[in-house]
Formats: structure tokens, C-alpha cells, sequence
């Protein structure tokens, strides 16, 4: 029923560190407008997936194949790094958990929202700044501050500039690991809100890694649910937190707090 | 007697690298020549000079020049710095080589932070002394990521510190060691000469090379070799200016330095370049208050 | 009479692995049609499978076994094994479900999250817009409260948003888990004005109603659950 290819076709994922297992034989579809949902706990080798789904860690085995905008369908691993990077800043976007690990803290807002566009060939300041302000905008960041350093944001706002950053390109996918981690929880109610509203305007599919159940309940569309490096259960988010198969993710869910 | 024998007597070998280490270096410069505005590793050796006084272009030299050759050093366009007359002796004795202050007898001139304002001809060589030759240095720290960065071309980070200057001062504040890009392909950076002189390096009919001691770096720009000043489309690269002309010989078209005369604010503006001053001041008439002739 | 719903052989059961395993048989061996213009009441004590059978017919449980056949657009569309995407596309056009509580978003305003399933549906926005005040209007909402997120509204409001949103869109099946569950007598009328409504122009219902009065005003057919199963 979905016309569209895939955007991302996952086959077989593996990632070992030597004897340790990273990942294992981990597949799936991503669909363009897709929100995918990674949870399990810590070490669970959510983190790993995003690294080798992102093309920052080459996997063991398997293959991820990426419908790009530009020339079909490319097997990630067989591009040159020099391609995959380019993807990394055109096609994707790349929001993690601790802002200041995606940001450049030393240079203003917009000299960080507008490296995107550098990298990608702008070259025409009024330009660059222009659409700079109107993603602050977009990110619910004053265009007053768009000299201002990134030091002198809050952490929510940080966060929000990170996401910026990314969607100024007009990437088609972007990952996202924990990206309301280190928030505070009205802070995360309204980043959250914001990723609901641009993901759905902007048809961005996201693969987005967290261990906050309430965070995919209301992002993702479908779950994959990981456990020792293995996904051991996968469906539509709200059939997996309402009628969880596995002992896991029947864990995973019982194990949170009433509010 | 040559040249060569002579030092040996002497306890130096000829321009007083060993042979091995000359070798060593015209590998890494043609290679250098080969790949225009690639910074090429090489071996730097100890010299008698402390770094930060010239090493790097002092051993670039040293690999290149011969007993025919014509040498002129300048320090901030001045021939008759402390550092412009230890290194120009220094050749004078090792390779017994003679030596000029005019640009257009020249045939090998090495220079700190300045490029003559007499334009360079085919068959010249410039060696400039580089500090830091890694464009991307304050942009990104480990050198593991700015060679890759290089390797990939992936320079968008050196026009986000100039987006930098123009959001903080509403223009590009950087006046010198201002960056360039090489045949299209490699950013480079042109070591500590003001922007002004950037325009000469763009398709120089003389071969440009440059040595970093310290960093170990040799990267060059052969003759007829595109450079071209980074900048905005809305924003283009521009050199300074000034409202002055030089005090002594009337130039409008070369660098002026800004000289304090007094405690009482009295100041006057000369010449950058004391070979073009001088001339210019030999062709209007007036007596030339440098004696420094040099030996050719 | 134009069927729009198929269930056959329908079983469900959950294992509760951090309970020592125990296995709940939650549906089995159920068949049911529903048409166009049907509204099928469930009926039956509680933990009968009245919940679940909904959610299984929304996609939200995973059915053990059986056959869910949904008539969309001209196709038919089996749910029993259906991969995530059908599922959604089936919510987004075809399949209308009000459960009992209304999952608050944070910070959305009502009007904007009834418009919401409308424009997904199909609708154009200011279409989608008109589609949804008169909504509101005719639930008694206060037009004051809808440009406020429902979080902080009371049971009843919160759950005529909900029911809002699920009649935003004509939807070909409508599943109402006690749709008029906390709500006063007038507002109940308006819920049962929506339902007949919807009912009349050729909607399937299926619905669990709490009280006789709201089933006896608007189910056509009643089914009685024991166990999971339909009794005879």
C-alpha cells in the first residue's frame, strides 16, 4: 500500500567488537516520512545501530542501503568516506544527545545554523544569514540572537539550535540519539512538540534512539524494540507499548512510573 | 677552490645542510610543485636560529640555491631587518652566494610576511616563511580530522569564520595570512603577508615556495597558478586602502606601515617594501638615505 | 447490504511474561460482519473482550490468529498480520477509533487537534477548519478553551475533543470505546445526534456503551460477549 521505495533498507545488521556484539543481524525498512523508534536500556546496542545506520561505524556484516535524493539507491558501505560525509551534511541530519557534541561552541547561532549551507556550496552571506534566522524561527529561537554565542543559550535552546542546524539543509532523514536527554521535562515537552510539527510538515523521516517510552509514544511511528544488540521485537509504537510480545519489552513497559 | 671545497675545509657542507637532508627537501618540493597548495610533511632539521625566525624558508632556500644564484631577504618588506641581514649573511657565507636588495636582480627571494611590490618575472623564486601553514588550525584542532578534511575538500568551516567577522564587525576582519584556495582545489594558507599582497600570488609568473620549520610543511604555488581570496558573493574579497600616500616616495599603489614620529600623536606612513621606496626616490632625484647596496 | 467489516475465527491472548508466564484468552473463535450503517453494540460484563476486540479491529493489539477484513476505498484490506504502514494508512482514511482517554500532547492547541486527523484524511485545511469548529460547536466545548491545549481540561471536555477528532473525518468504520463514558445528559445527546449521524450516512459502527440509554438510541444490533467469545 505504500507507494514509495523505502529510504533506508536495513539487511542483516551486525557490529562486533572483537568477541562482543554490538549489534546482530538487525533489518528493516525506513519509509520517506518514517519516524522509527529505537528503545531498550542502556548498553542494549542502540547507540551502536545508530553509529552504523549514520555511516560513522563500519558494520561487521550486513548492508544499508539508502535511496538518496541525487543518485538512487547507494549501498552505504561500498561509498568512499568522502561521500558518505557529504551525505552526512546534505541528505542527514545528525541531533545528539549533548548539544555542545553537534554544535560549534565558539562561533554565534547563525555562523552554526549557516555551516550547513557553507558546506554545501553557499556563498552568499545575506543569503546564508537569512535563512539562518528563519530556521532560529522555525526552532522557536529569537532572530535577536542570532550573533549570539551558543554558550549563552539554555540547555533547551541549545538543543533547539542543534536541530536547526541540521534542517537547514533540508536533509530527507535525519538520527537522533536521546535528543531530549538532558532536559528537563517541560523543556522536553516543548522540544518535543516542535520535533512532532517539523517532522510532519517537513516529511522528514527519523530514526530516532532513546531509552524515554513517553518520547517514541509520541514521535515514532513504529518501534523497534533491542535487548543484548538484538531487535527483539518490532511493530507500530502503540501496539508495542499496548500489547507487548516479547518478556522485554513486556518488561520495558511495566517497568515505568505512573505519572 | 670551489665553493663546496672551501667550506668543507670550513667543517660546513655547501649552504650548510648535508646532502641527504637538501635531497630530502627538493623531494618534498616537488612534490609540493605537483600537487599546488598541498601541505607536504617533511623532515625539518635543527638550525641555527631559534623557530619563529625563518627555519622552515631558511631550509627551503638552502635546498635550492647555487653559486649563480642572486639572493634577497626581507622582513616585513624590509631589507635591513636584523632577521632580513642574519639570514642573508648567513647564505652569503655558507653557499658564497651574492646577495641584492632589488626585487628585479633577484633570483631567489626569501621573505617573512610581505611580497614585493615590484612584480616577480619567470625564473624568480619566492620563499615565504610560514608559521602555520594548516588553514583549518583554529577551526579544528586534531589534525587526523583537517587532513581528512582536506583530502574531502570539506571547507565549508573556514567560510563559517569568515560569516564569523562579517555578523561581528559587518566585514571580514582578517587582514592577514587571509585564506586562499589553490587551482580550485586546496585551501591554503598564504603564511602572514596582509591581504594586500594576496592579488600577487594569483597567477605569479615567478614559482612560489613555502616552508614551515616548526610544523614541518612545505607547500608551493607553481608559476601561472590560480589563487583566489575567499569571500561572499555579496561580500567580495577587497584589499586595503589607504588615504595617505608614502611619506618619502609619494607611492599610491604599495603597502604603507603606519611609523609614530612623536609622543604627541605625529606619525607618518611609508612604504611596507624599502627596496620600491628607495627607487622610487633614486628616480625622482633625491639622495638615498639607505646605504645598504648589497654585493651584485 | 454493503459489508465493510469481515472478522473470522478472530482469537487474541496475552502472556504475561513477568507474571510467570500466565496466558489470558482474551478472544477466540469469533465472526462477525458489520455493514455499512450498522452500529453493532458489544455488550457484556467486564474482561469479556469488549476492549480488546476494539483495539484488535484498530491495530493497537496484535491478534493471535483469524482473519480482520476492512473494506478500503474498493479493496478489501486484511489486518491480521498486516505490516505497520497498512495499519496507518487504514487509520489515517478508513478506521475511526475513540478510546476512553484522550492521549494529551502537549502544548497543541484543541482547535488545531481536531483539524488534524481531517487533513490527514484528505481534507483541505480551511475545509478541514470549518469541518472542525462546527464540531466543537455542536459538543458545547467553549469556543474560549480552543485555542488551549486540552492537558489541563476536565474528563468530559477532554473526552469531547476525542470525540471530536474521531468524527473529524468520515470515517467508513468507527470503533467508540465508551464514548459517552463521562459525559453529562446533554452532552451525551450530542454524542448520539454525531453517532446517528455518521450511522445514516452510511458509516459501520461497532461501540461499547456503558449506559442502556445511549445503546438503545443508537445501536442497530447488539452482540453479547462472554469470555470472548460470542454468545449464542
Amino acid at each position: 500500500m505504500t507507494a514509495a521505495n523505502p529510504l533506508l533498507q536495513v539487511q542483516g545488521l551486525t557490529k562486533r567488537y572483537g568477541d562482543r556484539i554490538g549489534c546482530a543481524g538487525v533489518s528493516f525498512d525506513l519509509y520517506p516520512g518514517e519516524v522509527i523508534g529505537v528503545v531498550g536500556e542502556s548498553g542494549s546496542g542502540k547507540t551502536t545501530l545508530l553509529n552504523c545506520l549514520s555511516a560513522q561505524l563500519e558494520p561487521s556484516e550486513g548492508s544499508v542501503i539508502y535511496d538518496s535524493r541525487s543518485k538512487g539507491p547507494l549501498e552505504l558501505y561500498s561509498l568512499s568516506e568522502a561521500e558518505r560525509r557529504l551525505l552526512l551534511r546534505s541528505e542527514w541530519g545528525l541531533v545528539r544527545q549533548n548539544p555542545r557534541d553537534g554544535l560549534r561552541m565558539g562561533v554565534s547561532a547563525g555562523a552554526n545554523v549557516g555551516e550547513r549551507m557553507m558546506a554545501v556550496g553557499a556563498r552568499h552571506y545575506g543569503e546564508i544569514r537569512g535563512r539562518a534566522g528563519h530556521w532560529l524561527q522555525q526552532l522557536e529561537i529569537d532572530a535577536e540572537r542570532i550573533d549570539d554565542r551558543p554558550a549563552t543559550f539554555s540547555g533547551g535552546m541549545q538543543q533547539r539550535l542543534q536541530i536547526a542546524r541540521n534542517l537547514v539543509t533540508e536533509p530527507r532523514l535525519v538520527f537522533m540519539d536521546e535528543p531530549t536527554g538532558g532536559l528537563d521535562v517541560s523543556v522536553q515537552a516543548r522540544l518535543l512538540d516542535l520535533l512532532r510539527g517539523l517532522v510532519r510538515d517537513l516529511g522528514l523521516a527519523c530514526i530516532l534512539v532513546t531509552h524515554d517510552l513517553g518520547v517514541v509514544r509520541l514521535l515514532s511511528h513504529r518501534l523497534l524494540v533491542m535487548q543484548k544488540g538484538r531487535v527483539v521485537e518490532q511493530g507500530l509504537t502503540d501496539q508495542v507499548l499496548d500489547d507487548p510480545q516479547h518478556p522485554y519489552s513486556q518488561m520495558l513497559v511495566s517497568s515505568i512510573l505512573p505519572v | 677552490m670551489t665553493a663546496a671545497s672551501r667550506l668543507s675545509e670550513q667543517g660546513y657542507t655547501y649552504a650548510y645542510l648535508d646532502e641527504q637532508t637538501k635531497r630530502m627537501i627538493r623531494r618534498a618540493l616537488l612534490k609540493a610543485v605537483a600537487i599546488p597548495g598541498y601541505q607536504v610533511p617533511f623532515g625539518s632539521r635543527e638550525m641555527p636560529m631559534p623557530y619563529g625566525w625563518g627555519t622552515g624558508g631558511v631550509q627551503v632556500t638552502a635546498a635550492i640555491i647555487g653559486p649563480s644564484d642572486v639572493l634577497k631577504v626581507i622582513d616585513q618588506g624590509a631589507d635591513d631587518t636584523t632577521n632580513a641581514v642574519s639570514i642573508r649573511k648567513f647564505f652569503a657565507a655558507t653557499a658564497e652566494v651574492a646577495t641584492t636588495t632589488a626585487t628585479e636582480r633577484a633570483s631567489i627571494v626569501q621573505t617573512r610576511h610581505r611580497v614585493p611590490e615590484t612584480p616577480l618575472q619567470e625564473g624568480q623564486i619566492l620563499v615565504l616563511q610560514v608559521p602555520i601553514p594548516e588553514p583549518l588550525r583554529w577551526l579544528e584542532a586534531r589534525e587526523s580530522e583537517t587532513r581528512k578534511m582536506h583530502a574531502l575538500e570539506e571547507y565549508g568551516v573556514m567560510h563559517v569564520s569568515l560569516y564569523e567577522d562579517l555578523a561581528r564587525f559587518g566585514r571580514i576582519a582578517k587582514t592577514y595570512d587571509y585564506p586562499v584556495l589553490v587551482e580550485g582545489r586546496y585551501l591554503m594558507r598564504p603564511s602572514p603577508i596582509p591581504k594586500f599582497d594576496n592579488p600577487k600570488l594569483d597567477k605569479s609568473p615567478a614559482l612560489m615556495l613555502f616552508g614551515a620549520g616548526r610544523e614541518r610543511r612545505i607547500y608551493a604555488l607553481p608559476p601561472y597558478t590560480r589563487v583566489e581570496s575567499l569571500a561572499f558573493e555579496d561580500h567580495p574579497f577587497e584589499v586595503e586602502t589607504w588615504e595617505q600616500c608614502c611619506a618619502l616616495c609619494g607611492a599610491t599603489d604599495s603597502f604603507l606601515d603606519e611609523v609614530i614620529m612623536d609622543d604627541r600623536g605625529g606619525r607618518m606612513f611609508t612604504c611596507s617594501d624599502t627596496d620600491y621606496c628607495n627607487q622610487r626616490q633614486a628616480a625622482q632625484g633625491k639622495p638615498n638615505p639607505d646605504t645598504l647596496g648589497g654585493k651584485a | 447490504m454493503d459489508v465493510l467489516l469481515r472478522i473470522q475465527g478472530l482469537a487474541k491472548s496475552f502472556t504475561l511474561h513477568t507474571q510467570g508466564g500466565v496466558r489470558i484468552q482474551a478472544l477466540a473463535h469469533l465472526d462477525l460482519e458489520v455493514s455499512a450503517g450498522d452500529c453493532l453494540a458489544l455488550v457484556g460484563s467486564s474482561g469479556a473482550g469488549k476492549s480488546s476486540l476494539l483495539r484488535c479491529l484498530t491495530g493497537n493489539y496484535l491478534p493471535d490468529g483469524g482473519s480482520i477484513r476492512v473494506r478500503h476505498d474498493d479493496d478489501w484490506i486484511e489486518l491480521v498480520g498486516a505490516k505497520p504502514q497498512t495499519v496507518l494508512e487504514l487509520r489515517r482514511r478508513t478506521i475511526g477509533y475513540v478510546s476512553q482517554f484522550l492521549r494529551v500532547i502537549p502544548r497543541i492547541p484543541t482547535l488545531d487537534l481536531v483539524i488534524e486527523p481531517a487533513v490527514a484524511g484528505g481534507a483541505g485545511r480551511p475545509e478541514a477548519e470549518a469541518r472542525a469548529r462546527r464540531l466543537l460547536q455542536h459538543l458545547n466545548l467553549p469556543e474560549r478553551l480552543w485555542s488551549l491545549a486540552p492537558a489541563t481540561f476536565s474528563g468530559g471536555e477532554q473526552q469531547r475533543v476525542n470525540i471530536a477528532r474521531a468524527f473529524a473525518h468520515p470515517y467508513p468504520l468507527l470503533l467508540l470505546d465508551e464514548p459517552t463514558a463521562s459525559l453529562d445528559a446533554e452532552n451525551r445527546k450530542a454524542v448520539i445526534d454525531l453517532i446517528e449521524d455518521a450511522r445514516r450516512k452510511g458509516a459501520a459502527i461497532v461501540g461499547i456503551f456503558h449506559d442502556a440509554e445511549t445503546r438503545s438510541a443508537v445501536a442497530t444490533r447488539e452482540i453479547s460477549l462472554v469470555e470472548g467469545r460470542a454468545a449464542a
